[in-house]
């Protein structure tokens, strides 16, 4: 384990501290391993199990290893309205992956979100934190591919 | 060159979805020594990205769906007729802009310009007033919480202040959990010092110690700006309160992506760093909350009406309905043609929201959704019900934070109603039984008939579960998580029985109930259609083949004569049929 997750010591040791810790290890590691449970437990002296228990409560917190470009669908209720069930059809047929995995390569992973915020420009869906809005199948597959000619 | 005096480039989450980062980066390239500002938004989100050009003669001139390219830039900075902006006149009637007043008008991160255009002039009147006065003031204004629940505020504060504790917590909930609502963000966006001057005030009427603001994650921006106001309050002694030894101790904490957790006990055991379950009232959290210090929680929105509830209660209480004062902002989207944000006075109709704010077209409206995954849907011929918190109520449907989903009349409101019902059985903490199954086993029930599975009995076992969850639910995420099935029972049963009675969709959307079709008459034999279809339904003969299309609307996006359709379940080709 050695002192990969030794920036914890960043944030306090207060369990109410403990969200935050996660928060700290899923924007630095992209999701939270085995390792890394094990490393918070330490921090916190809170038992794995009850780490375990918080952090699968929330939607935020991932167990499994994103795509470089993570890419957040929306199925808030305007997108949802607007069809974006068919935007997660597209992507999951362009990619070959479905809700919740990565691509073998690694590049991308598909994740559905609640909401973005961005409901006037339904529907949307998130490359890596960056929003593209009012999506037809046209559109959404320009951008998968201009991402995909960034890695050749 | 003509006298501009500064731009403004609106870059809320919504502006910079629409591409303003690249607006702002070419006007700071091409307008010389003209200042160029990011400001918020100012509600008209299907108009952005905007840009607001402010003249040496003090008048402004507004630019809609500006493109970022160097031609269309030069031509708005020699102010340029085409592409101007104005707010249609018949919504600029209804509206009344009091919260969201300087909303995509300031500079978000400077705190001089929100002095200079009357801000903490609120909070030095509260001094004045003294904490009682204060409280007496939110009373006698009649502002009721933004949250959805609508408790009187001046009455929670009431509570927290009349406790006698070594420290006293006043949270901000800003985890606007409502998919479809984003009023609280872009206040948080668009004016942070004004959301932090209703929550200075409201620690100094109640005599708060501590301050967390459990804002989602999800709303990076907010954050951000949230941030920059705190270290500038902080810097210029804002957090020095009147007779306090000690400075204000504010945080935010980010929420991590659990619906239950606007709740507010589900809140505070969050930020006490555990799973977001509710527990019993009481205790309410104003006896004992976090850490079981005395709580009150109040949300951004009322935060933001609290400089102005202040500045002038009785102009306030003036404003709305009878039991429901003030204005209220809401968020508009779904099927309309201007969605957005809109400040409007509480009593006006649906109607007006929909049809004169939102421009969406009569006649091509079936109902709105309001409160999100809480609410009830309204159908269209209900649209002249005053808007307040108590005659939503009576409609089956609730205020809710002010999320307005505008549903079309191609939408099929068993699909609705099923999307809630996915959306809250996940979200269900898991705490009480009728909700944790009860909503799994509506959602079920409900994924079967859009599937083509249903059975006639299914509608009346909606009903029956629909209101035990209601009654044997702890907190509100279950008391109201059957409304969206509830009120699309009792407003359009019709559509259920056909799903389940008559084997069809009526509006041809959900993909098992229906067909999709070609239309011979229309079709120019292109064959986009054969080339694009990722199954290959589509024959040479030009028939869609039912028995291997999956419903994908791909033929349907690229035929250029709109000859694909889809169409009532039996009306459309299929092999197994024809063999």
């Amino acid at each position: 384990m050695g002192n990969e997750f030794s920036y914890l010591s960043e944030i306090g040791t207060e369990k109410g501290d403990l969200i935050k810790g996660l928060q700290l290890v899923q924007s630095r590691e992209g999701y939270v391993s085995d390792d890394a449970i094990r490393a918070i437990s330490k921090h916190f002296s809170i038992a794995e199990a009850e780490i375990e228990g918080v952090l699968t409560f929330y939607a935020q917190f991932k167990r499994t290893k994103p795509g470089k470009y993570k890419i957040c669908v929306c199925d808030g209720t305007a997108c949802h309205i607007k069809g974006s069930i068919l935007i997660q059809d597209w992507l999951s047929s362009a990619l070959g992956i479905s809700d919740g995995q990565t691509t073998e390569d690694g590049i991308f992973s598909i994740e559905t979100v609640a909401c973005l915020g961005c409901c006037s420009l339904a529907p949307v869906m998130s490359v890596n934190g960056k929003v593209y809005g009012k999506l037809n199948r046209k559109s959404l597959l320009k951008i998968l591919s201009d991402y995909r000619k960034m890695e050749e | 060159m003509p006298d501009i005096k500064r731009i403004k480039v609106g870059t809320a989450s919504c502006g910079l979805a629409a591409g303003a980062a690249e607006v702002l980066d070419a006007f700071q390239r091409l307008s010389g020594s003209i200042p160029v500002v990011e400001v918020g938004c100012i509600g008209h989100c299907y108009a952005e990205p905007m840009v607001e050009l402010e003249l040496n003669d003090g008048t402004s001139i507004f630019y809609s769906s500006v493109k970022g390219d160097e031609k269309s830039v030069n031509a708005i900075l020699g102010l340029t007729e085409t592409g101007r902006f104005q707010v249609p006149a018949e919504r600029a009637a209804l509206e009344k802009l009091n919260v969201t007043r300087l909303s995509g008008s300031i500079d978000p991160k400077d705190i001089e310009e929100y002095k200079a255009n009357g801000g903490f002039s609120s909070l030095k009147k509260a001094f004045e007033l003294k904490p009682e006065g204060v409280i007496e003031a939110m009373k006698r204004s009649g502002l009721r919480g933004r949250g959805g629940a609508g408790f009187p505020t001046g009455n929670k504060w009431s509570f927290l202040a009349a406790k006698k504790a070594d420290e006293k917590i006043l949270i901000m909930n800003a985890d606007e959990g409502d998919p479809g609502a984003f009023m609280d963000r872009s206040m948080m966006e668009c004016v942070p010092f004004q959301v932090m001057e209703g929550m200075l005030i409201g620690a100094y009427a109640t005599g708060a110690t501590r301050i967390f603001i459990y804002c989602r994650a999800e709303y990076p921006l907010a954050i951000k700006h949230l941030n920059i106001a705190i270290n500038e309050l902080k810097k210029q002694g804002y957090d020095r309160l009147p007779g306090r030894e000690k400075p204000l101790d504010i945080q935010i904490k980010e929420g991590a992506g659990a619906f239950v957790c606007g709740e507010e006990t589900a809140m505070i055991a969050s930020l006490e760093g555990k799973r977001g379950q509710p527990r019993f009232r009481p205790p309410f959290p104003t006896d004992s909350g976090w850490n079981t210090y005395p709580t009150a929680i109040n949300n951004v929105e009322t935060f933001a009406n609290v400089p102005v509830v202040i500045a002038d209660p009785d102009a306030f209480a003036a404003l709305g309905s009878e039991r429901s004062k003030g204005t209220k902002i809401f968020a508009l989207a779904g099927d309309l043609k201007y969605p957005g944000l809109t400040e409007v006075p509480m009593g006006i109709t649906l109607a007006d929201i929909v049809y004169k704010i939102g421009g969406a077209e009569p006649g091509s409206v079936k109902a709105v959704q309001t409160g999100g995954p809480s609410g009830g849907c309204i159908p269209a011929d209900k649209f002249d019900v005053k808007v307040d918190y108590d005659s939503l109520k009576e409609l089956g449907a609730i205020m809710g934070s002010g999320g307005l989903i505008v549903i079309g009349n191609n939408r099929c409101m068993v699909e609705t109603a099923r999307y809630f019902l996915d959306f809250t059985h996940r979200e269900s903490c898991g705490k009480c039984t009728f909700c944790r199954v009860g909503t799994t086993r509506m959602f079920e029930t409900l994924e079967n008939i859009t599937a083509g599975k249903g059975k006639p009995e299914d509608i009346d076992f909606l009903v029956d579960i629909g209101n035990k969850i209601r009654k044997g639910s702890l907190c509100a995420l279950g008391q109201t998580a059957p409304n969206p099935a509830l009120s699309t029972i009792r407003y359009f049963r019709n559509e259920y029985e056909a799903h389940v009675k008559d084997g069809y969709c009526p509006t041809f959307q959900c993909a098992a109930l229906s067909d999709v079709r070609l239309d011979p008459d229309k079709c120019v034999k292109c064959r986009l259609c054969i080339k694009t279809c990722p199954v290959q339904a589509i024959g040479d003969d030009f028939k869609v083949d039912n028995a291997k299309c999956t419903r994908c609307n791909t033929c349907m996006e690229v035929c250029p004569k709109k000859a694909i359709s889809r169409v009532k379940k039996g009306d459309g080709f299929s092999s197994n049929l024809s063999k």
